[in-house]
């Protein structure tokens, strides 16, 4: 049986006309009782359950996913890994997150393809220059990685962005992050579901919430569609649909959610090697391994859970991405999809205790949660071992809405989430 | 594009459109209103999954109105103007 993934492993499989690789994990039928409950088999949720495992010893949890896992957002983002925030609580969030990603792939022994190929924001004015070198100096004193571009710089990493003297968003210079790039988004949620399965999580697809179990006022456990589930600890990574579960709990949350929409092209050969967002048009833009050309914007402006999205805000990425590469427009789009993300009014996530006890927030990431993977999963982790805080999440508890501390990336670092 | 019904203009885009809330979210009066109850309602949303109380405004015309609408099916189901000091 072949259980550990190497090149070795590999080339004996090949010799034994690979009949010895083993399931990647378990699927197992659910038990009445667990010490930890994570609901969501999202990247999140699967990295909380490992770390829960790994970190913390607590190995008896069950990862419950009302559908197949990595089947909402983690497959459905434009797989962008950065760290280029304003606040300090944000850098040590995203940084802890980043430094995480870079060791990944040996971590979990599942290659997740992470690929630093450098991320740029333009600025298309002076006055955007200006906030451009504003954040470079924040990120900066708050040691992430982050350069100023000048116009021949961003020419440098994308020559095939419209330079000519009458393009609209006319490029003025950059703000550079090298170690951003993106990640292979299905072998993230893989490679957390296959190392949190051999540390023992119970990972059970097809298992809805219905209800929560709450005796005494705390809450005791779920009731699921295979069955009640009883645990004194329940972490809940379930993006999109938090408030859903929010009012089966009893309480609200500071969330509307929204349709979040992409697409990629046809494949092509290489022809952009890095990451490109535009604030003039609100597009983002890299390309896949595979050669596609993966195409990000803003939300759409109706709140929704209808995982499609509408029409004008395709219209308005697709203007943009072609004001931004005019070459693109040779281009056929292959598919367009939509995931339903939990937008919160400072752009920060929530994660801490909620108002019902034994159950615990992660949630709120917005258009932003892919990248934040690891560090989501370390701290509800530490969250259900602890039931405490550290120090990273701290400034994330839902209490900063009632303190008026808010953590502004919307002002800090200018994301349209 | 979807339609959505203004009362007072019609069915017109979506994109003369913005969301301006949940509908019936009153604004708490006095000098003594609690911390949480602030919060609740600067912050906390109802956020349905399903059919839903919304305030709109069609801007090409000003008017704020109330939409009732499935936030899945996009639907609308219904489209009022706003009655007295507060929407129902």
């Amino acid at each position: 049986m072949t259980r550990r993934y190497s090149a070795l492993s590999l080339f004996k499989e090949g010799l034994a006309g690979q009949t010895g690789w083993k399931q990647a994990w378990r699927s197992p039928e659910p038990k009445p009782a667990y010490d930890a409950i994570v609901i969501g088999g999202g990247g999140h949720g699967l990295a909380t359950a490992y770390y829960l495992a790994r970190n913390h010893g607590i190995a008896r949890v069950a990862v419950l996913e009302k559908g197949w896992i990595g089947g909402g957002n983690t497959g459905r983002n434009t797989t962008v890994v950065r760290s280029n925030y304003y606040y300090p609580e944000s850098v040590e969030l995203y940084g802890l997150a980043h430094r995480l990603y870079e060791g990944l792939s040996k971590d979990l022994n599942y290659n997740v393809m992470l690929s630093q190929r450098g991320m740029v924001n333009l600025c298309h004015s002076t006055a955007e220059m200006e906030v451009g070198a504003r954040t470079v100096n924040a990120m900066q004193i708050n040691g992430i990685d982050a350069e100023l571009f000048s116009p021949e710089d961003v020419r440098r990493v994308a020559p095939i962005y419209n330079f000519s003297p009458d393009a609209r968003f006319p490029v003025f210079g950059g703000i550079w992050q090298g170690r951003a790039g993106t990640a292979r988004h299905d072998a993230v949620a893989w490679g957390y579901a296959r190392a949190a399965s051999r540390l023992g999580v119970d990972i059970i697809q097809n298992c809805e919430i219905t209800d929560f179990v709450i005796e005494g006022g705390r809450c005791r456990g779920v009731q699921t569609t295979r069955g009640t589930i009883r645990a004194d600890r329940i972490g809940m990574a379930v993006a999109g649909h938090s408030s859903v579960l929010a009012a089966k709990a009893g309480f609200r949350l500071p969330i509307n959610s929204y349709a979040l929409q992409a697409c990629v092209s046809e494949p092509v050969k290489p022809i952009l090697d890095t990451v490109v967002l535009s604030p003039g048009t609100g597009v983002y833009v890299s390309q896949s391994d595979k050669g596609e050309i993966v195409i990000g914007g803003g939300l759409d402006r109706i709140p929704s859970y209808a995982q499609r999205g509408n029409l004008p805000t395709l219209e308005t990425v697709i203007a943009g991405l072609l004001e931004m590469f005019p070459i693109f427009g040779q281009l056929k789009l292959m598919r367009q999809w939509a995931g339903i993300v939990d937008v919160v009014p400072d752009s920060s996530p929530i994660i801490g205790p909620s108002p019902l006890p034994n159950l615990f927030l992660n949630c709120g990431w917005g258009t932003g949660g892919f990248k934040a993977i690891p560090a989501g999963g370390t701290l509800l982790a530490n969250l259900l071992a602890t039931g405490k805080h550290n120090d990273i999440s701290r400034p994330f508890d839902l209490d900063r809405f009632a303190t008026g501390r808010l953590i502004d990336e919307a002002a800090g670092s200018g994301i349209a989430h | 594009m979807q339609l959505f019904p203004c009362p007072f203009c019609g069915p017109r885009d979506e994109t003369e459109f913005h969301y301006g809330g949940d509908a019936g979210n009153a604004r708490p009066d006095g000098a003594d209103v609690p911390i949480d109850r602030w919060a609740g309602y600067l912050y906390l949303r109802g956020n349905p999954k399903g059919s839903a109380h919304e305030i709109w405004v069609h801007m090409t015309c000003g008017e704020f109105f109330v939409m009732e609408r499935d936030t899945v099916t996009h639907k609308v189901l219904s489209s009022a103007a706003l009655g007295g000091e507060h929407a129902a």
